[in-house]
């Protein structure tokens, strides 16, 4: 630990002689702030917290030395998220606040550091987790009636080396059910609201000051299916939050939310404890405000775990990343076929901005192609339901979750538990997943997909033979939409849509990153992505760091009303345990 | 014939006529003895096949790809891990111990072995399936392509060895089912993750090429010994370790195999063999009766001695196998492919475990009839009853008895009489030094062979006495004085004047009725040699 901390003084040192006296007054400002308890707490790079967040690649060594200098306890930081939560309750970002449990991890966190001895960079962070990771103690539901009630007897790998390292677990995300959809609109505990619904910036540009109602129905979606987390993270009540990916969920909320949204490779990070949607293609995603955090957050959870034989075997050396001043020698590709039908005006205008700032940086940038992307929506969903299917198969009542009260047999106990267990969503998926896998239909669907699949991943593999770095793309079609739009499609269609973007990564298994770039016209957070190479996450992730340097993103101005009440009424159920 | 029938299955067709020939197996009488009949009338007789799917536990400490212990008898659900009982969010982990255990059974029964095998996901709903799915070896398994030598005697005649060899499909990595243990009188189902939870298992499947109950049994038997051998598998039938189903299937000579029934729920090699022969005998029926044969799965009972339709599975099972797509491709290095930097621990290693196979049955037969001189079929018995080898060896190595001789005692004395008393080899009263010592005293000529089995008939009782003690308190010994014995042969000569006139007369078999009467008069404790020696001094005189 010694080493560890002497690791991070480097850069402390930087900070305590310039930032650090400042930020301290900050703070004090701050902790007024909440105290004098005013009907808004206006959310903006003024108010302390926001600020530190807002100093690019500094949050993480900013309240972990706030933390260390004893500026602020964990204790203190633990509630302040909690109140916060509480007064953005109605974004329905949280499923399960865990507050017993996360005061007492506090309190520990606390005693560390007045021993002098803390964990790590991590020690009193307060983060938050997808609902479909297995915590110890705390509810699991997936936001599926099959899970509701569900205290899982362990915890997954990667929850468990954040708390191994001291972080403070507030509670679990909102989500779709069983992470199928794109919208975190489909749980069975309701839509998340994207909290840039209620940033100055969007309703400066989207609705009329005046008209409250507007306002309750113009609320846009965060993307999903970890639009739980992506939410928390967006609107300060955690500093990260694991989210999962299978053909976007992270990236796609990150994108909506404007947070950094890393989809590492597959295989660097266990997925022991995660409960799968498609284990070939999942992987734990990591929900941050800036890349600086997501690769401390990486850090703490990469490497081979004996628990999931998927994991890589080679050792994880978690990293620093370095300040880029020279992009020159870097090869940045911008595949043709991301210029995807139904892209936006504005997204494009966005990606050929960011293509250009890398060209006049010095960068060399490509035109490449990667032909069997197209065929990747259509490839993933029988890859992806004949995965389910089989997945979802162990949902049959009998040694947890729900059960039905139909006792005639077994079989007709087995159906009525997944029919009142799954929504239409999930139920829809399990039937044309075992569709494919019929021995008469298992050559014409699973076989072909499989072979579409490698197409696709070697589509990768050429081009990054070719010389390139890092391609760079959109992350999503357009910004997001409001939820009363967004509802108009059914959950595949949208899925459908909205992974076209960011899928073919999970098919070929890189890592790739959403990171914010800028604002549309409505006011709401719009990202571009980068896709690396196989396991070289310090390469994306220190010209994602260039990148959100050069771009500058605003802080969200969150306004949020202390008592909110009135039309959330039926969210209630599902939040504190 | 047929006329669309497989060069293979004529070629099949051919081998097991000619193994009929040449053998004649004693209970695949279901068709005629005479081969010429059989093709040559019109009423062609049937022909039995059968094939056999064995599923054999691991012996190890954890199971397949959890880190459950493995125990028989533990409380019901006890030893089940998260993954057992399938928790949302676990993975299966290999478990290096069964990897090598079914290297070394693929090995032992001439498979080639896999260097790149698969896992699949095979699907079907049933209470004691938690995850809807059980992970086994469809596409690629770890060995394929053995075979399998059994020898069994014909007419339960021990000098009638005939060797046979089955084909084996494959050897197979693979996850166990749960128990299910139904309740009629409540009406439910309770289930037991233990033994099931996921305990390390492979599959064997034994290619149709056996005819008869007595065959399969015979086949399964030699398994069970390459199993508890090799140290991978108790094999204990009655536990569950050892699990046998039987695919069973009638048809015409030349014909296309008949429909086939699997029947299972047979828990000892006596009920395989009957079981197997009730289900060839019940299909013939069934079909010279103008009915068919279902595909179907039945059971046996043992009680009734008969095999049962099992409970409706509701029809036809798609078992949608798909790929595991939590577990990589399985692969084995030998010699020459193992990488330099891989850590020794976490790999294995064909070659190694090749070098590392102990002695297989056949081999050990072989160096018995070798080392001591004893039949071929002698070294069977031998090897078939637990720790009677040991006995066997011990006993030589206490005694100045040929070998030949002292297998003798072991079978026909020692062997009969733990049959008759249902113990094992080690539960027997009288130890191999006992024994030793008590050959010893017939070796040397102290006793006769008969006062030998009075004496051992006194040992059974286990009082603790040594057979030297016992030939001293029945008073057993051989009459040494060779007086006292010519004053008793010459007795038994004049009472038995027509014996001796047919002796005279050439007759020489009569002499042994005389030796008898010498023996009963001394109370078998004169030398019968010394006796008849004697006799034919006098007779001649």
């Amino acid at each position: 630990m010694k080493y560890k901390v002497f690791y991070y003084c480097n850069f402390l040192l930087v900070f305590r002689t310039l930032k650090l006296r400042k930020n301290l007054i900050k703070w004090v400002k701050y902790k007024e702030l909440w105290q004098r308890g005013s009907r808004f707490i206006r959310v903006t790079p003024r108010s302390g917290l926001c600020h530190l967040a807002a100093l690019k690649g500094g949050l993480r060594f900013q309240v972990s030395a706030a933390l260390k200098e004893g500026h602020v306890t964990p204790t203190e930081l633990c509630q302040r998220c909690l109140s916060l939560i509480k007064s953005t309750k109605f974004l329905n970002a949280y499923i399960t606040v865990a507050e017993e449990t996360a005061l007492k991890q506090a309190e520990e966190s606390e005693k560390r550091y007045r021993r002098g001895q803390p964990l790590g960079v991590l020690d009193g962070i307060p983060i938050a987790v997808k609902d479909n990771f297995n915590t110890a103690g705390i509810e699991t539901t997936c936001a599926s009636n099959m899970l509701k009630g569900y205290i899982s007897p362990y915890n997954a790998t990667v929850v468990q080396k954040l708390l191994d390292q001291g972080a403070v677990l507030l509670g679990k995300t909102n989500l779709d059910e069983f992470a199928m959809g794109s919208g975190s609109t489909d749980g069975v505990f309701g839509p998340v609201r994207n909290p840039w619904s209620y940033s100055r910036q969007y309703k400066e540009k989207s609705v009329p000051k005046s008209c409250s109602e507007d306002e309750e129905s113009n609320w846009v979606i965060t993307g999903g299916s970890s639009g739980g987390s992506a939410a928390a993270v967006s609107s300060f009540t955690c500093f990260a939050a694991l989210g999962s990916d299978t053909g976007g969920s992270t990236r796609n909320p990150a994108a909506h939310c404007g947070v950094v949204g890393l989809k590492p490779t597959y295989g660097l990070i266990s997925r022991h404890g995660l409960i799968p949607l498609v284990n070939s293609m999942d992987v734990p995603g990591i929900l941050t405000r800036c890349v600086d955090d997501a690769a401390v957050v990486l850090g703490s959870l990469a490497g081979h775990d004996p628990k999931d034989s998927t994991t890589i075997q080679d050792n994880f050396k978690p990293f620093e990343l370095p300040n880029l001043t020279d992009v020159s020698k870097l090869s940045i590709g911008i595949p043709k076929e991301y210029h995807a039908p139904g892209l936006s005006s504005e997204i494009l205008a966005l990606w050929s901005k960011a293509a250009d700032l890398f060209k006049n940086a010095g960068a060399k940038v490509v035109e490449v192609s990667l032909p069997h992307t197209r065929y990747s929506i259509v490839c993933y969903h029988v890859l992806c339901t004949a995965e389910v299917a089989s997945n979802m198969a162990r949902f049959d009542g009998l040694e947890y979750g729900h059960r039905s009260d139909m006792n005639k047999s077994t079989e007709s106990m087995y159906a009525a538990t997944r029919r009142e267990g799954f929504n239409e969503v999930v139920r829809g998926r399990i039937l044309s997943g075992n569709y494919f896998l019929l021995k008469q239909n298992y050559e014409n669907y699973f076989i072909k997909a499989q072979k579409v699949r490698r197409l696709i991943a070697n589509d990768f593999v050429k081009v990054f033979g070719s010389g390139v770095d890092i391609l760079l793309t959109p992350t999503t079609l357009s910004d997001a939409l409001p939820y009363m739009e967004f509802i108009k499609e059914d959950n595949r269609t949208r899925s459908a849509q909205d992974d076209v973007l960011t899928q073919a990564a999970n098919m070929a298994g890189l890592p790739a990153i959403n990171v914010p770039t800028g604002l549309s016209e409505r006011g709401l957070p719009v990202g571009l992505q980068f896709i690396g190479r196989s396991f070289q996450e310090k390469q994306l992730l220190t010209v994602a760091k260039w990148f959100e340097k050069q771009v500058k993103f605003p802080m969200i101005q969150l306004e949020v009303k202390r008592h909110y009440h009135g039309a959330f009424q039926h969210q209630k159920s599902a939040f504190f345990s | 014939m047929g006329d669309k029938l497989s060069q293979q299955q004529r070629d099949y067709e051919v081998q097991m006529v000619k193994i009929f020939a040449g053998y004649g197996c004693e209970n695949c009488n279901y068709f005629l003895d005479d081969m010429e009949k059989l093709y040559s009338v019109d009423l062609a007789p049937w022909v039995p096949v059968v094939g056999l799917e064995i599923h054999a536990q691991i012996s190890s400490n954890s199971k397949l790809f959890s880190g459950s212990q493995v125990q028989f008898a533990a409380a019901p659900n006890s030893l089940v891990s998260f993954f057992d009982a399938s928790l949302p969010g676990t993975l299966p982990v290999l478990n290096r111990r069964c990897v090598e255990a079914a290297v070394m059974t693929g090995l032992a029964l001439n498979c080639s072995i896999n260097k790149r095998s698969l896992f699949d996901r095979k699907h079907y709903f049933y209470a004691d399936l938690p995850a809807g799915y059980q992970i086994t070896q469809q596409r690629v398994p770890i060995a394929v392509n053995g075979s399998l030598s059994y020898s069994l005697c014909i007419d339960n005649k021990m000098s009638q060895m005939v060797t046979k060899t089955v084909r084996i499909k494959q050897i197979q990595l693979e996850q166990d089912s749960g128990k299910s243990l139904h309740d009629d009188t409540r009406n439910q189902t309770l289930v037991d993750l233990n033994r099931a939870g996921r305990l390390g298992l492979f599959s064997c499947f034994l290619e149709p090429d056996m005819c008869c109950g007595e065959e399969a049994a015979a086949a399964v038997r030699e398994l069970q010994l390459i199993l508890q051998t090799l140290g991978s598998s108790q094999a204990v039938m009655a536990e569950g370790q050892l699990r046998v189903d039987a695919n069973v299937s009638v048809h015409h000579p030349g014909e296309h195999y008949g429909v086939r029934t699997e029947v299972k729920n047979i828990n000892s090699l006596r009920f395989l063999a009957k079981a197997v022969d009730y289900e060839i005998q019940r299909q013939i029926e069934e079909l010279e009766n103008g009915g068919t044969i279902l595909n179907e799965t039945r059971a046996f009972d043992s009680k009734l001695g008969c095999t049962v339709p099992m409970r409706d599975k509701e029809g036809k099972q798609d078992y949608r196998f798909m790929p595991e797509p939590n577990l990589p491709p399985l692969i084995l290095y030998d010699a020459k492919s193992l990488p330099a930097n891989m850590n020794h621990q976490q790999v294995v290693n064909v070659d190694w475990i090749h070098e590392r196979l102990p002695d297989l049955p056949s081999v050990k037969r072989a160096k018995l009839v070798e080392r001591y001189g004893i039949l071929p079929e002698h070294s069977f018995t031998l090897l078939n009853e637990d720790g009677l080898t040991e006995f066997f060896e011990n006993v030589v190595k206490q005694t100045q008895m040929k070998p030949k001789k002292v297998i003798g005692w072991i079978l026909n004395d020692l062997l009969s009489y733990l049959k008759q008393h249902s113990l094992i080899v080690k539960e027997s009263p009288v130890s191999s030094f006992l024994l030793a010592d008590l050959l010893n005293l017939l070796e040397k000529k102290e006793i006769s062979s008969t006062a030998a089995k009075q004496v051992l008939a006194e040992l059974w009782k286990g009082e603790g006495k040594t057979p030297f003690e016992i030939v001293k308190e029945k008073k057993l010994e051989l009459i040494q004085d060779q007086k006292e014995l010519e004053q008793i042969c010459q007795a038994v000569i004049d009472g038995q004047e027509n014996e001796v006139m047919a002796i005279k007369a050439g007759n020489q078999k009569v002499l042994n009725k005389l030796i008898g009467l010498v023996q009963r008069e001394t109370q078998g404790r004169s030398n019968p040699v010394l006796v008849k020696q004697l006799l034919e001094k006098k007779l001649s005189e």
